[in-house]
């Protein structure tokens, strides 16, 4: 059975029922839309039940000729970080569809262009990091702009006819490194052996390390760009702080994740070499990230700004642990992907409701929803201890997993992001204080707090954090046969215990 | 007759043509002197038929005939609107694509 | 290792009291303190069948083990979530789970005009949770995760009436300097598994023989700055007094008797480590030596009566620390210094919250005085703690504290004149401002205003304030008596060559008395032969302006770390919109620049477009003449 397939077909089956639906008729609109996506999260449910665990090949593979004159295929497969990631994106675009049940309005288009843009959306995005044709993701990699910049332009609050163009600019401007990348890949498969964009194949190609680099640095860029890494950033805060909750939390959730997921299935199989020679500068960069992003993060007044700059804290600690090259921290890189999409979507969904009622994302304009509005308080709370890594949150595990993965390698770089620990208790306590502590401050009185739709839409989310904090072994196991599988690949191993040098 | 004589007069017509398009302003003009050059081209075509011994060159000129014609449509129509929203067949006043 | 099924139920029953009520929320108002006592003494109790358990066993088979499930797994870093629970855990979990069930009920009467209260007892639940996780851990992460369990639960009781802006700012403070700390236990796990592959205690314990003194002192050292962080110690003692924001009785349960002793669980449960990195261990007692005289002398000028008992409590958690560094000779008094501290200095937390219960939540001391005759049981209580912690014979501390005192005047050397002085000073100093405080709020003359109605607490306040009167009074004696606790710890601890003693016990006890007696007097010759006034004095030494400012650390973390700190952040964010942005925006505004110099080129004139392409074809025939001629 073509489970991905299937996969990738379902949303866009809803996206067509929802073509067709009558106008005027939103809340059916809503209720396909939503429909849609929870089958579509059954329908991964079920895939996921059947995959092997321990077998580190791509499964799930599906093989067809595209545009055979050029060796493109339609092809297809998963391995145990592919897997998770897609099983986040499911999960969270039901929850997005139900937290932002009421987003679409004020929007340029219409209710049912908001849910066509995001059920195909949730298409590209299984397709993105299922696809093993080179060619294949590269069009889905560009194609998911599409959806999302309409997202930001036409529903967005604020400047968002700016914030879109600047995140579509950027993007593209990485698209395009890359694609210059694939060109030389195909380029070079024909001199070896026959022209192919196929992953496995083009991982095979003799290069010389000068052009190894070169091609390297362009798929690298295209993905620092989406991760976002340090200096590549500043299209993020501007498309959080423009775009509706929801909208970011696929942003930030899963789309930057196609950046931290291209490092680990790009960068590393197809230049194992060049990215051994740029290791130490993209630490450099990853451990900038991590204090730079949260000190920023500090120092913003704007909710959703500072929500931003704390993903762009944890996408340093994520590709720290990437390039440690230890089981650890790849380990602890893939858990992190997967828990920051929650603990993202928790801060965001949250923080826009807060906004959303409010009327102002301005921090200081809140003040004591703790008497006010308690569910929605304890809600914001949690999210926040889990951005801040706290024990018993599922952060906390993929964290504590990329430092002590780091330190074995890289212990500078360790400890200076360990330092990030602390800055992190103060980004997300300032913004507790300021929002849900002390007196309650005029034009907060009359706040209502989560209804049905909202607690129900945070249930699952805050479920997942706290159960896989205490239980992440169901994820780990998934995850750490593809982890010695890569780190071995590139022909290391854990080190072993120094013993200090005794 | 020397062959030749017929390229003459065509890079002469199609000379007058192009410098009638340049100088001139009145979009009728222009309009005449476009297809000058095109019937410039035409007469080389044929001569070059009739120098090479076979039809390609005629086939040709018909092409530009039917094309021509298909531009007068157009070309006239287009004139004949800006000259009515405007009061002036004149090319240079026609310059509000600019901005 | 014999492994058992019952442990987790110690921590199961408060962490369930605190999911239920708080997620059943209002609807488990009329309740919810009871079902939160309740499991709390169950807990208690489920402690006590342990420890009749462990007595019937021998000592080398007491330890027991239950693994849970495996939490972490990836390559060789392998961790259970497993507990264990041996002769030095046990102590704590009764002290946790028996204090703690105290001061549960003395909250169920305390905290009953609180529209929050079943809040209140959802979090204690979840701080006993947390804490005994963190004493039952069997490997340093899972003491990891009860040690931020503490701190999150610390950090949500001390901003319980955080709607008092300066109540959350303490909050916030502590548990940023709690993260503080935190980082040093984080980075003793990584150097601990970077060096030796493993971080459990037993795979540390057995490792240590094999791991250069270099790598163990570096731990030693991190372990060290995760106790002053967790236990208030110096450099990192600044949140203690503002966590005083909380309710009296977290100030018990959490800032006297329990979480900030944590510190010295870890350096104890470490002796393996500081037993083998003589520096580490020699920071350790610094750290006890120094905290404890910053405490004893902050707690002299202090007149906040909850305030003066922080700076005592940070004296005498410096105390033990010093006790625990002093090496194996040392962790067992420590111990015994911090179970007698918990009964003494919880009953005397919870006497400070009875007295602000009957004065209308006044703190102030020099607005209390003469209180001795409207609540002689809070007086009787509070006395037998004071006695206790001064250490006057036969009361606990004598006990406790006269021992850490002889084993630092016994640690040899210069370093044991050195320290065996200080704690003889500390002890001194430790009358002199609990006298203080007897006498400011017991005798003397009434200076409260008119409103205040002094009256004796419900018995439910002052029931677990007998009790903890009846530890202050016997706990030292029986847990000494015939070495008890000593031996009972033995199994843990290295065995160890007797120092030479420099003094005698007898003599330590006359001298510590001697001091003692000296502090007495000082402090009645001050506040009882004189009027004390109502408003403190401002025309007072300058030390006495630097100890009410906490000795200025608030003054040095402000100047040291906020203000740069802010300064960098405020630079940081202009750069980031300046220049990193400014060079994105810069890179869009030269392709607009170029593109509207460029359409100057587009005039508009049809015929200059006929003109340049009539001169391009001309161009282009001449270049190909050229060129193929």
């Amino acid at each position: 059975m073509n489970w991905l397939t299937l996969l990738m077909v379902l949303p866009l089956i809803g996206s067509a029922v929802v073509v067709a639906l009558p106008k005027g008729k939103d809340k059916l609109v809503k209720q396909v839309a939503l429909g849609s996506t929870l089958i579509v999260l059954g329908a991964t449910v079920a895939m996921a039940v059947g995959f092997q665990r321990d077998n580190v090949d791509l499964q799930y593979v599906e093989k067809y000729a595209w545009i055979p004159s050029f060796g493109i295929n339609y092809a297809l497969g998963v391995d145990g970080l592919a897997l998770i990631l897609i099983l986040m994106s499911t999960i969270l675009a039901p929850v997005v569809v139900l937290a932002g049940w009421n987003e679409c309005q004020g929007g340029r288009w219409s209710v049912k262009v908001f849910y066509i843009l995001i059920l195909v959306l949730e298409t590209m995005m299984i397709g993105v990091f299922a696809a093993t044709d080179v060619f294949l993701f590269y069009v889905i990699f560009e194609a998911m702009l599409i959806p999302v910049y309409f997202l930001i332009g036409g529903y967005g609050t604020g400047e968002r006819s700016a914030a879109a163009v600047k995140f579509l600019i950027y993007s593209l401007f990485g698209g395009l490194m890359m694609l210059g990348s694939i060109i030389a890949l195909y380029v070079m498969s024909g001199a070896q052996g026959g022209h192919t964009f196929d992953l496995a194949a083009l991982s095979q190609l003799k290069m010389s390390s000068m052009t190894q680099n070169l091609l390297f640095l362009g798929f690298f860029i295209a993905f620092a760009i989406k991760a976002p890494l340090w200096p590549l950033h500043t299209w993020l805060p501007d498309a959080a702080d423009s775009a509706t909750p929801g909208t970011s939390v696929l942003l930030l959730g899963v789309l930057d994740k196609v950046g931290t997921f291209g490092m680990i299935r790009y960068c590393l199989t197809l230049f194992p070499d060049a990215s051994k020679t740029f290791t130490p500068a993209i630490l450099v960069l990853a451990v900038i990230s991590i204090i730079y992003g949260a000190i920023l993060a500090i120092g913003q007044r704007d909710l959703k700004r500072l929500i931003a700059f704390t993903s762009i804290s944890h996408f340093g600690f994520i590709t720290l642990g990437i390039f440690a090259m230890t089981s650890q921290g790849y380990s602890g890189a893939a858990l992190y992907m997967f828990n920051h999409g929650f603990s993202t979507a928790a801060l965001f969904l949250v923080g826009g409701w807060m906004i959303s009622r409010r009327g102002s994302s301005t921090i200081s304009d809140f003040g004591g929803l703790q008497r006010i509005t308690p569910v929605m308080a304890w809600m914001f709370f949690l999210a926040g201890m889990s951005s801040l890594a706290l024990p018993g949150m599922s952060s906390f595990v993929s964290e504590f997993l990329v430092l002590v993965g780091t330190f074995n390698r890289y212990p500078a770089h360790a400890i200076i992001a360990t330092f990030g620990i602390v800055l992190a208790a103060l980004y997300i306590l300032i913004p507790v204080q300021k929002a849900l502590h002390g007196p309650t401050t005029p034009g907060n009185e009359n706040l209502s707090d989560l209804n049905l739709r909202e607690k129900i839409a945070i249930a699952p989310v805050i479920a997942i954090i706290l159960a896989l904090g205490f239980y992440p072994a169901p994820l780990l196991n998934v995850i750490n046969p593809a982890a010695t599988h890569v780190i071995g690949q590139l022909g290391f191993s854990d080190p072993a215990p120094t013993s200090g040098g005794k | 007759m020397n062959a030749a004589n017929y390229l003459y007069l065509s890079a002469l017509l199609f000379t007058i043509g192009a410098v009638g398009v340049v100088i001139r302003r009145n979009a009728i003009v222009v309009f005449m002197c476009i297809e000058l050059m095109l019937n410039a081209a035409n007469l080389s075509f044929v001569t070059f038929s009739r120098i090479n011994g076979d039809l390609n060159g005629q086939v040709i000129a018909f092409f530009t005939m039917v094309v021509a014609a298909c531009e007068v449509v157009v070309g006239l129509a287009i004139i004949v609107t800006i000259y009515r929203s405007r009061r002036s067949a004149s090319i240079d006043d026609a310059s509000l694509l600019k901005r | 290792m014999m492994t058992s099924t019952t442990l987790v139920y110690l921590i199961a029953l408060p962490l369930a009291g605190s999911a239920i009520l708080l997620l059943a929320g209002r609807r488990s108002d009329k309740w919810g303190h009871l079902l939160a006592t309740g499991l709390s003494a169950s807990s208690f109790f489920v402690g006590l069948y342990q420890l009749s358990l462990m007595l019937g066993r021998s000592n080398s088979e007491r330890p027991i083990t239950q693994k849970l499930f495996e939490w972490i797994s990836v390559g060789t870093f392998k961790i259970d979530a497993s507990l264990m629970l041996d002769q030095l855990s046990i102590c704590f979990v009764l002290l946790i789970t028996g204090v703690g069930t105290l001061i549960h009920i003395y909250s169920i009467s305390y905290m009953s005009h609180d529209a929050d209260r079943r809040r209140f007892f959802a979090f204690l639940n979840l701080f006993i949770a947390a804490m005994l996780l963190l004493v039952l851990g069997d490997s340093y992460l899972n003491l990891y995760v009860g040690w931020e369990g503490v701190g999150l639960a610390s950090y949500l009781l001390i901003g319980f009436w955080n709607q008092k802006p300066a109540y959350a700012t303490a909050s916030k403070k502590a548990f940023v300097m709690n993260r503080v700390g935190d980082m040093g236990l984080s980075f003793a796990i990584m150097i601990a598994f970077a060096t030796m592959g493993t971080v459990s205690f037993s795979g540390v314990k057995a490792a240590v023989d094999h791991t250069s003194t270099a790598a163990l002192t570096s731990i030693g050292i991190m372990l060290l700055v995760a106790a002053t962080g967790k236990s208030a110690q110096f450099p990192l003692q600044a949140w203690l007094g503002d966590a005083m924001a909380g309710p009296t009785p977290v100030s018990a349960l959490i800032h006297a008797a329990t979480m900030v002793t944590a510190g010295v669980y870890l350096i104890t449960r470490s002796n393996f480590i500081f037993d083998a990195a003589p520096t580490a261990q020699l920071l350790v007692v610094i750290v006890g030596a120094i905290t404890l005289m910053f405490g004893a002398l902050i707690g002299t000028a202090k007149d906040d009566i909850k305030k003066a008992l922080a700076a005592s409590t940070m004296s005498q958690i410096g105390y033990m620390i010093l006790g625990a560094g002093l090496g194996p000779v040392g962790y067992a008094f420590a111990i015994m210094h911090l179970l007698t501290h918990g009964f003494f200095k919880a009953g005397m937390f919870l006497g400070a919250g009875s007295v602000m219960h009957g004065m209308n939540d006044e703190v102030n001391m020099r607005k209390y005085g003469a209180l001795r005759k409207f609540m002689p049981i809070t007086f009787a209580t509070f006395g037998l703690g004071y006695l206790a912690i001064l250490g006057v014979p036969p009361f606990a501390g004598f006990y406790s504290k006269d021992m850490i005192i002889e084993t630092a005047f016994n640690s040899g050397g210069a370093k044991g004149i050195i320290l065996g002085c200080v704690t003889l000073l500390g002890a001194g100093i430790t009358a002199f401002y609990m006298t203080r405080v007897m006498i400011l709020t017991f005798t003397g003359k009434s200076r409260w205003d008119d409103e205040a109605h002094p009256h004796e607490s419900p018995w439910l306040m002052w029931l677990p304030m007998a009790i903890l009167a009846i530890g202050s009074v016997t706990s030292g004696y029986l847990l000494s008596h015939g070495d008890a606790l000593v031996n009972w710890l033995s199994p843990l601890f290295e065995n160890h060559a007797e120092h030479a003693e420099l003094l005698s016990p007898l003599v330590v006890s006359g001298l510590a008395l001697a001091m003692v007696a000296i502090g007495i007097a000082i402090a009645f010759i001050k506040y009882s032969r004189n009027e004390v006034a109502a408003v403190a004095p401002t025309d007072v030494s300058i030390f006495t302006t630097i100890a009410r400012q906490d000795l200025l650390q608030d003054r040095f973390n402000e100047a040291v770390f906020m203000a740069p700190g802010k300064v960098l952040t405020a630079v940081l964010v202009k750069t980031d919109e300046a220049v990193i942005d400014g060079a994105v925006r810069g890179a869009g505004r030269i392709a607009l620049g170029s593109g509207s110099a460029l359409r100057g080129v587009q005039t508009g004139f049809v015929r200059s477009y006929a003109a340049l392409i009539l001169l391009g074809a001309v161009a282009l025939v001449a270049a190909i003449w050229v060129v193929t001629q």
